[in-house]
């Protein structure tokens, strides 16, 4: 059974069976986002997800980036695990009060060059939870923000291509801290 | 219900109350009731309050029924449920939190969802201004010789919700886990009131991301059992559909990710993969990924077309033909199975008093499905296994997602032969009237409970339950014993929500 299923993976999977317009459109996408990175970081790009009062369900887009049909880390492009390592702050959710101070303190902690990107509605000005007693708001209310994708949650296409505006924007030096 | 007339003899029934009843007791009843649960002859389903009054949700398993007692006309206090009965702990907690009103004799003074963040205290009671200034919270104490502490989060490493966990070890094992929560807190039941059906569906449906379909479906049925409301037949079946697949995907996205977290990546490559097509298939059948906003008061609002169902047939074929050759990687992966089988027991014991939904209570022996043990249209129709095991561990966890992955694939074939034809949806009508409704729908993670009071077509307080609520203090439990590094496999295999609890 092992050996099926490794055989399987050997011999391209999924993409092999004639790959869809919008797969070869992914694959466009991330090799500009990655060439970009290279350029302007002179290595490929780290990504530091922080939840910062999220539904989850931003997450789970996010975490479809890694599955094989957008496969994001054959392009180098990576979720890192410490905001030491990374050059990009994805934050999503409308920032709680609760977790303003930790969103905060990760962005410290983050060296420079940094982005922040906002991810979804809610990281943009809070979203349907702005009103609230329990919430500050947009991301940019706590962190300087780069760049906002939009949606409720982004598709994992639109995140790629948000992560690719970034960088040129970057390039640009419209914007670095 | 009659029978919790019995227990609480002074109890009035509430006229406007659907589709189960409701009962306003006195102080005397409402302590009546909270022995049932100590002795185990009924099961919490909800707790919450408002600015004056509480209500509880219990379930009888022996008759299958469902009832609310509440006390009403309070002043600023009540007796705790969790002086008895230790599953209603958290929830009071959150409770005086929110209202302001103090359960008397509860056995932990601390705060649960306000951090001393937010801008006032008691938004849902007599709301108090406060500044925002943090409050040191005080973890429980672990004494003993050689013991030390991890504190992890709220930031964690991987992408996932934030909350803190604080290890007590020794050397490589567990003694404590003391779980800290509410940082996602986004003041969701004070958004809901005064809101219109429609914002009060949008913020339902964003409570947990995960469940997106299953809070929509329950709002939407405790509104419409407020209202009176019938809806369309397709959409009653179309709504059935959306769910199934919301648990597919998640069940798919799980069983890779919990064998991801014992370093098996190979096994999250292949369920990551069909659980991509599974919302590839959603997106096309009716229009977004994780079909958000797709159930609302009344039906629901895509209606699916031939080239969707076809898309949803090719897609059942599919993980049938995939999903039997990862099942037999799964069972018969060594090194693999060594990281499962008797990893994060929670005792069949604990599952039934703290009455654990979903696959966390059905994988230490709860028979408990709100498909099967509260059945609502079409599940009342469909044929399916409510799949039970008793180990109680990772492993049984997983078997359970497995069982019901297979359940799940039949289930959307027989309600696309089935599926009837004519219109989805039918109009709310505004007859100005307070109402009260509630709904329990099984969500991938569990039973989700949503109360509801609607004044005309506003909401005047709704309260919504998330399944993780009886599930978190549980993995505090199942977590005792182990190693630290097993704990993202525990967790994972729990998989509770944070933002569902947080609210
Ligand atoms: S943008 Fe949408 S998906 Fe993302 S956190 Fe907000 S409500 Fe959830």
């Amino acid at each position: 059974m092992r050996r099926l299923l490794f055989e399987s993976l050997i011999r391209p999977p999924l993409t092999e069976a004639a790959p869809r317009q919008s797969d070869a459109a992914i694959e466009e996408l991330a090799t500009a986002v990655d060439r970009s990175a290279r350029r302007r970081l002179g290595r490929s790009l780290s990504i530091r997800a922080v939840d910062a009062g999220s539904c989850n369900g931003c997450e789970l887009e996010m975490h479809a980036l890694s599955n094989v049909f957008y496969d994001i880390e054959r392009f180098g492009i990576r979720f890192v695990a410490s905001p030491r390592h990374a050059d990009v702050l994805m934050v999503t959710g409308p920032v709680t009060r609760n977790m303003a101070e930790a969103l905060e303190r990760t962005y410290n902690a983050t060296p420079g060059p940094k982005w922040v990107v906002a991810l979804g509605s809610c990281a943009r000005d809070g979203g349907c939870f702005a009103d609230s007693y329990a919430v500050i708001g947009g991301v940019s209310r706590v962190v300087p923000v780069d760049l906002h994708i939009p949606g409720c949650p982004p598709p994992p296409t639109e995140i790629l291509k948000g992560l690719l505006a970034l960088l040129d924007q970057a390039d640009k030096g419209a914007r670095a801290s | 219900m009659p029978a919790l007339i019995a227990i609480a003899p002074e109890s009035r029934l509430v006229g406007h109350h659907r589709p189960w009843p409701r009962a306003v007791a006195n102080a005397a009843g409402w302590i009546a009731v909270t022995e049932t649960l100590a002795d185990r002859q009924r099961t919490l389903l909800g707790l919450w309050g408002e600015a004056d009054a509480v209500h509880m949700a219990v379930f009888d398993e022996a008759d299958g029924t469902v009832g609310v007692i509440s006390l009403e006309g309070l002043e600023g206090n009540y007796p705790s449920v969790a002086r008895r009965h230790p599953p209603a702990l958290r929830l009071e907690r959150a409770l005086r939190d929110l209202t302001g009103l103090e359960p008397q004799g509860l056995p932990d003074s601390r705060p649960w969802l306000d951090h001393g963040r937010w801008t006032l205290r008691f938004p849902l009671g007599e709301k108090a201004i406060r500044p925002a200034e943090a409050v040191p919270y005080k973890f429980l104490p672990a004494e003993g010789e050689s013991l030390h502490r991890i504190p992890v989060g709220p930031v964690h490493a991987g992408i996932i919700e934030p909350g803190h966990f604080r290890f007590t070890a020794n050397g490589e094992t567990v003694v404590r886990l003391e779980e800290r929560l509410g940082y996602v807190h986004k003041g969701i039941e004070g958004l809901m009131t005064g809101a219109d059906l429609g914002r009060a569906l949008q913020l339902a449906g964003r409570t947990s991301g995960d469940s997106t379909v299953a809070y929509a479906y329950a709002f939407s049925r405790a509104a419409e059992a407020a209202l009176g409301l019938d809806i369309p037949p397709r959409a009653v079946w179309l709504r059935a559909l959306m769910a199934e697949l919301e648990r597919l995907a998640n069940h798919l996205g799980d069983i890779g990710a919990i064998c991801n977290d014992a370093a098996f990546s190979l096994m999250l490559a292949h369920c990551g993969a069909l659980r991509e097509r599974v919302l590839r298939a959603a997106d096309a059948a009716f229009g977004h990924r994780l079909m958000r906003d797709r159930i609302v008061p009344g039906g629901v609002v895509a209606d699916l077309d031939e080239a969707g169902a076809a898309g949803l047939r090719t897609l059942l074929a599919e993980i049938r033909r995939k999903f039997p050759a990862l099942v037999d990687l799964y069972d018969n992966t060594a090194s693999l199975q060594d990281r499962m089988v008797g990893t994060g027991i929670l005792v069949p014991d604990l599952a039934r008093l703290y009455g654990a939904g979903g696959y966390v209570g059905r994988a230490s022996g709860r028979a408990f499905d709100v498909r099967r043990a509260l059945p609502y249209p079409p599940y009342d129709v469909l044929r399916f296994d409510v799949p039970i095991l008793d180990q109680g561990d990772v492993n049984a966890r997983i078997w359970i997602r497995i069982r019901e992955v297979e359940q799940g694939l039949s289930l959307i074939e027989q309600i696309l032969d089935q599926l009837p034809p004519g219109p989805t949806r039918h109009d709310v009508a505004d007859n100005g009237e307070v109402r009260e409704g509630m709904a329990v729908v099984e969500g991938f993670r569990g039973d989700i409970l949503v109360w509801l009071r609607l004044a005309g077509n506003r909401v005047d307080r709704c309260h919504l339950r998330d399944p993780s609520w009886f599930q978190w203090p549980l993995l505090e439990a199942a977590i005792e014993g182990n190693i630290v590094a097993d704990f993202p496999l525990c967790n994972k295999s729990f998989n509770c929500s944070y933002s569902g609890h947080d609210l």
